[in-house]
């Protein structure tokens, strides 16, 4: 019997013990959680208090008021916000001075021009719930999505979603999402 | 050829471990990539709204959060909602030195892509939320992102309405 000469080989035995210890640790250590929102774009502070809104017509913007109970009221009428959806696609999409040749809008005169000018203005009283107000911002940037998506299909034949950069900016300036969130009063 | 067949009857050999540490290491490595390190110890009870058009933030890195909810310890800080600005309860006038501060050690170029994550519990009133934005403008960080988590569908989310 002749040994072999030279270096003996390394146990490598344990090795799967190390690295299920250092896995444990990764484990405990770390988590999953995905960071997922609703992303807005703040106004840049001023002292000065906002006068440009007097320049846009009253028809161009859509009032979404929710007040102290949680109750959706827009354009002065009560509203459910299961409808909330419905009525911003129709203020977004009405293209009134029939500008808009992509919108399948009603053209209504007393709603919004076209979509480009369309701004939707969410005010809220300090009582009411983050919950709702998350809710109907929800609500807004889904009526937004929806017709982003829409245009998407009829222009490219194919999802939001899978459009490159470029067309993405093409439909974006499309339907500028204008939502803007107003300080809260006493509703 | 009587002794090859001697030997052939010998037991099974036992399986090779030898790719065991190869497979757990890969399963590491798939941890390591995928999660990132718990931040911070929960001051307040955040439970997030769910809803259903959710972004995904890309660099957590470039995010800072503000956690706003009732405290845990109710005993010692009260049951009113509060602001929690990395591992300690503040105020809302904290929230401006706060970005400030986290805006600051973020790489100058990428600057303009910081991005905070507001991480507010369902029943945390307006009037908190509006006053941090206000402090947001001021600190001049303009991206905010409400921090929720996916109703998977529309009838769910206005299910927790109701309740």
């Amino acid at each position: 019997m002749s040994r072999k000469r030279g270096i003996p080989e390394i146990n490598a035995g344990s090795m799967a013990d190390i690295a299920f210890l250092l896995l444990i640790f990764f484990l405990v250590t770390t988590t999953m959680d995905r960071d997922e929102g609703i992303p807005v774009r703040l106004t840049p502070w001023s002292d000065e208090p906002q006068t440009d809104i007097k320049d846009i017509r009253q028809k161009n913007i859509l009032e979404v008021l929710v007040n102290i109970n949680d109750e959706l009221l827009v354009e002065g009428d009560y509203m459910r916000i299961t409808e909330l959806r419905q009525a911003a696609k129709d203020f977004i999409d009405n293209n009134g001075d029939g500008t808009c040749l992509y919108c399948k809008g009603l053209q209504d005169q007393t709603s919004s021009d076209n979509p480009k000018k369309a701004i939707i203005s969410l005010q809220n009283d300090r009582q009411t719930s983050y919950e709702v107000f998350v809710l109907v911002r929800n609500e807004l940037t889904a009526a937004y999505t929806e017709l982003r998506e829409d245009l998407s299909k009829r222009k490219f034949g194919k999802s939001y979603s899978e459009l490159d950069k470029d067309q993405r900016k093409e439909i974006n300036s499309s339907y500028p999402q204008v939502i803007s969130e107003a300080e809260p009063v006493k509703l | 050829m009587a002794h090859i067949r001697k030997k052939k009857k010998k037991e099974l050999p036992p399986v090779s471990t030898a790719s065991l540490p190869d497979i757990v290491f890969m399963l590491l490595f798939f941890f390591m990539v995928s999660t990132t390190m718990r931040d911070v110890d929960l001051l307040v009870a955040v439970s997030k709204p769910q809803v259903t058009e959710l972004q995904k933030i890309e660099r957590k890195d470039l995010t800072a959060s503000i956690y706003v909810g009732t405290p845990v310890k109710a005993e010692l800080y009260g049951t009113e909602p509060r602001v929690q600005l990395d591992d300690q309860l503040g105020t809302v006038q904290d929230v401006q030195a706060f970005i400030t501060i986290k805006r600051e050690e973020v790489n100058e170029k990428e600057r303009p892509k910081f991005i905070v994550s507001l991480k507010a519990d369902v029943d945390v009133k307006m009037g908190l939320i509006s006053d941090i934005k206000q402090e947001l403008r001021k600190a001049q960080a303009l991206k905010l992102m409400y921090s929720t988590s996916s109703a998977g569908n529309a009838e769910r989310m206005f299910e927790q309405m109701s309740r």
